[in-house]
């Protein structure tokens, strides 16, 4: 029977991290080089953490499937980076961006790890700088910010509109450092298919190298995933092709409880769909929105072009309706006021499933140039997909999925609920509550790699020093391995007709549908005989060729496809079970009367933590109930 | 829009490769090109073939995973444009395109269009990187750094790593990359500190790994999709000449 323990340390919000890290237990250094961390994912998360791991004396092995540490997901990032510095003056500190997390994430998320969040931002920030991250600086020299949204401050720092590729780039080559030092050594290529379990704990991995086809064993006295969010459930995306949740799944399978799976972000200023082609949404970073004004015609199904229709036949419908933080509002509610506008007939472009984002007044206030040194390159990339000149005329967007806040439950550690296997980065659950705001994810992922996860993993670590090294031989790797080739064997064994995109396009499009920015239970009901009519159809007809010691996609594809079946399930049961609107899981039956979300704190104040109970069984609810100490619970108001 | 195909199909890094053409029909105009792989990719494997494998990721122009040799050009030759951004309206009907990987001995072919780049990683870890444990960094602001000085480190700082400038180099030298981030640090305070070491260390190992000598034709800088510029060669040249009269003085 799992017992849910969140070992969120005594105290007063603001002194738990510092008395716990007082508290944890530490490992000399003589011993550090004697215990082996495997390290899944190094993204920015995977990399900061390889690069403090390393420098502490451990052995890491870390691994990701690129063919470079430098090309994982984080790399697309724009935005920005927040920290509490309060550089600007602006009556900002570590509680205010604490209080905004939680409140942005509609009082889902746990006080205390928020809170260090919020605490670890500014060494972050110090830290980066450092390793060579040049950040955009004011004419003083110093740091600049700028606003994102959902909050009032000025907090975020970046790097035009690639911060997410500075700040990975500066992790990874911390991470190279430790490379050269012999404290980590690199295994890319690699897919990871399988945890291994001995007596309870995680002490190693399966994987496929993806070059060779060969399955191979690696062990450790510990496991860390930071393999990144699955959000390309829905197939369109604004993440990477390669994204996925099969570490995640594979863990999960394993014992470790998945948390909130159907909190999924979904980003309301992406590239509209605009053929069936199309392979992703490009992201348009939501920074746009400082400068932009978000609007649709005032009349249905007006032709005229945008730059013809007058101002008085413009409807800004987020500054009418949230006149306090008007294009600003958190992502949830912009992306289900461009959905409600575009239901209601006013959507524009060819399908009609699209807003305008108008930069006109921001030019003619500011000049052009100040805009392209504000977001250049986003101009430079939706000019070159889209055609259109955005100095010209305006953007046409649309929300589209984006962000997992759901992911695997860990405590105030970091560790899962099967002993020795951590969870970092967009990979685990820990902070967005029910919607993240902007610049927050880059922050916990590179506070959580580089400051808490090493200490924390610590405490642990330091009871098993007197493990040896873990032998690869053990029987379960024998069974996790066997494991591994038979899966493999039985998706080539099927030979059908239909490529394994294919599927994922089918399954994407039956999640954004019924599971996507509102849900309802008819149609919750709905998807969950669909994906397994669809996953059932799976393995009856899908093709994957047969080359297994060999470089092979469709098999990669299959492979996360098979398992995007089993997240798309949980997520529905998830949805069907929170019958209240909060965050990005709107469900109609709980709205106010005018349309926004009724959270019901009485009833679902708390973590839905899922068990897996087997492949077509329904899994079993653990609840973690959030306590709030140091908040009040508040209807989430941005009018 | 209908078009021919001419691609390198090759098993794997052992065997010998060959151009193999195909037609392919239905092709939209609103695809992207590697929209259109996928799209004779599926078209091949329900007929029961091998698909293409090419490399990536993002889809996006941000993680240079992505870079074939298009027509003869890398990345097909659009300013500042990664294969993948690359758009089939650059096309008409009854076009043949050829299709290569990246060809450099430094990147061995690993199957079909893609290579093996690893080399690039090698160079970074010889010093593309500045030492700063975690935790002993002082306050951000401590050092202010001139927003033209920052500005510079940003344009060199984009490089994504895609070999386009080893790919389109008739010696395959890798000096836009390596000058890339070693103009990167030399204009930010932090990374002077080990600018001496740093420049030596990458130089040695790029000429190590087989990457060829810069003759000055500036065929990296026009394919390179990110627009970083031929002058961090010249300044990599500078550090390194400076970091050798530096070092003998130290060592007479
Ligand atoms: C377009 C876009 C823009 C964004 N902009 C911002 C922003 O401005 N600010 C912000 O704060 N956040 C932003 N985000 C969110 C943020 O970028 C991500 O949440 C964050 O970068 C995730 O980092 P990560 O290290 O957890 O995962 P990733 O960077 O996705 O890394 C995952 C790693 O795991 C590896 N991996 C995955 N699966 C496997 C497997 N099965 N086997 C082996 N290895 C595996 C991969 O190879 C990779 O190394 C943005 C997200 C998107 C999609
Ligand atoms: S696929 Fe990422 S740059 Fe082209």
């Amino acid at each position: 029977m799992i017992k849910l323990d969140a070992k969120i340390p005594e105290g007063p919000l603001a002194e738990k991290w510092s008395r716990h890290k007082r508290s944890v237990k530490l490992v000399n250094p003589a011993n550090k080089a004697k215990l082996d961390i495997i390290l899944v994912g190094t993204g920015l998360t995977g990399s900061a953490a390889a690069s403090s791991l390393g420098e502490l004396g451990y052995n890491v092995k870390a691994f990701c499937f690129q063919d470079s540490p430098r090309r994982a997901h984080s790399v697309a990032a724009q935005g920005g980076i927040n920290a509490a510095k309060n550089y600007r003056n602006d009556g900002d500190s570590v509680y205010r961006l604490f209080y905004d997390i939680i409140k942005g994430g509609d009082f889902r998320a746990r006080e205390a790890n928020v809170y260090r969040a919020a605490e670890v931002s500014n060494q972050t920030i110090d830290q980066l700088v450092a390793n060579g991250v040049p950040f955009a600086r004011e004419y003083s020299g110093y740091l600049d910010n700028r606003s994102f949204g959902g909050v009032q401050v000025s907090r975020t720092f970046y790097a035009k509109g690639q911060t997410g590729q500075q700040c990975l780039l500066g992790a990874y080559s911390g991470l190279n450092r430790q490379i050269t030092a012999g404290k980590v050594t690199m295994y890319p290529r690699r897919d990871m298919l399988d945890i291994v379990i001995i007596d309870g704990k995680a002490r190693g991995i399966i994987t496929r190298n993806l070059v060779t086809g060969e399955i191979e064993r690696h062990s450790g006295h510990a496991v860390v995933l930071a393999t990144g969010g699955y959000g390309t459930i829905y197939y369109l995306s604004t993440l990477a092709l390669g994204s996925n949740v099969s570490a995640a799944w594979a863990a999960h399978k394993k014992g470790a409880l998945f948390a909130n799976p159907s909190f999924i972000q979904i980003h309301p200023t992406s590239l509209p769909q605009l053929n069936d082609y199309q392979c992703k949404l490009t992201l348009m970073s939501e920074s746009l929105r400082n400068d932009g004004r978000i609007w649709v015609p005032k009349i249905k199904g007006d032709k005229r072009q945008p730059n013809d229709i007058p101002e008085e036949d413009r409807d800004y419908y987020l500054e009418r309706r949230y006149p306090a933080f008007g294009n600003l509002v958190p992502r949830d509610v912009a992306s289900r006021a461009a959905k409600e506008r575009c239901d209601a007939g006013f959507g524009v472009g060819k399908t009609g499933l699209s807003v305008y984002l108008d930069f006109k007044d921001a030019i003619k206030k500011q000049g052009k140039k100040a805009i392209e040194n504000k977001y250049g390159n986003l101009f430079e990339m939706y000019h070159k997909i889209s055609g259109d000149n955005p100095y010209e005329v305006p953007m046409r967007i649309y929300p589209a999925g984006h962000y997992t806040m759901g992911g695997l439950w860990v405590d105030y550690n970091l560790m899962t609920t099967v002993e020795g296997l951590y969870a970092i980065g967009e990979a685990n659950f820990s902070d967005h509550g029910a919607n993240r705001l902007g610049a927050g994810s880059l922050m916990q992922c590179s506070g959580e790699g580089y400051f808490i996860l090493p200490i924390t993993i610590g405490d642990y670590l330091a009871g098993q020093i007197k493990t040896p090294r873990i032998s690869t031989d053990h029987p379960e790797f024998e069974v996790a391995e066997k494991a591994a080739r038979d899966k493999i064997k039985k998706l080539m064994a099927v030979n059908g007709k239909q490529t394994p995109t294919t599927f994922h396009r089918r399954l994407g499009k039956i999640m954004w549908d019924y599971c996507g920015m509102v849900r309802n239970e008819e149609g919750l009901k709905k998807a969950a005989v669909l994906v397994k009519e669809l996953e059932e159809e799976f393995w009856k007809d899908v093709k994957v060729v047969d080359t297994e010691l060999e470089l092979n996609q469709e098999l990669e594809k299959a492979g996360r496809v098979a398992d995007f079946f089993g997240i798309a399930k949980l997520m529905i049961q998830d949805a069907l079970s929170r019958k209240e609107s909060c965050g990005a899981h709107f469900r109609e039956e709980s709205q106010t009367p005018d349309g926004e979300a009724k959270r019901i704190d009485s009833e679902y104040a708390y973590v839905a933590a899922w068990e897996y109970a087997g492949d077509d069984k329904p899994q079993i609810l653990h609840r973690e109930d959030l306590k709030f100490e140091n908040v009040e619970l508040k209807e989430r108001s941005y009018k | 829009m209908n078009i021919t195909l001419e691609i390198w199909r090759q098993k794997n890094a052992r065997s010998k490769g060959k151009f193999v053409t195909y037609k392919l029909d239905g092709v939209s105009e609103e695809m992207s090109f590697l929209e259109m792989l996928d799209y004779f990719n599926k078209t091949i494997v329900e007929k029961g073939g091998e698909p293409v494998a090419f490399e990536y990721d993002c889809r996006e122009g941000i993680c240079g995973c992505c870079g074939l040799h298009i027509n003869g050009y890398a990345h097909g030759g659009a300013h500042e444009t990664t294969t993948c951004e690359l758009r089939m309206t650059k096309f008409k009907d009854g076009d043949k395109i050829t299709i290569e990987p990246w060809r450099s001995r430094a990147f061995p072919v690993i199957k079909d269009l893609i290579v093996d780049r690893s080399a690039f990683d090698k160079i970074l870890r010889a010093g593309g990187f500045i030492t700063a444990n975690a935790g002993a960094a002082p306050d951000a602001n401590a050092i202010p750094i001139r927003k033209v000085d920052a500005d510079e480190a940003f344009d060199s700082a984009v490089c994504v790593g895609c070999g386009a400038c080893v790919a389109a180099c008739k010696n395959s030298s890798a000096m836009l990359f390596v000058s890339a981030k070693i103009s990167q640090f030399a204009f930010l305070p932090q990374g002077r500190v080990e600018a001496v070491q740093r420049v030596q260390k990458m130089v040695a190992r790029m000429d190590e790994l087989g990457f060829g000598n810069c003759t000055n034709t500036g065929a990296c800088e026009a394919r390179c999709p990110k627009g970083i510029k031929l002058t961090n060669i010249a300044r990599m040249n500078r550090e390194f000449i400076g970091a050798k009269l530096g070092s003998q003085i130290v060592r007479h």
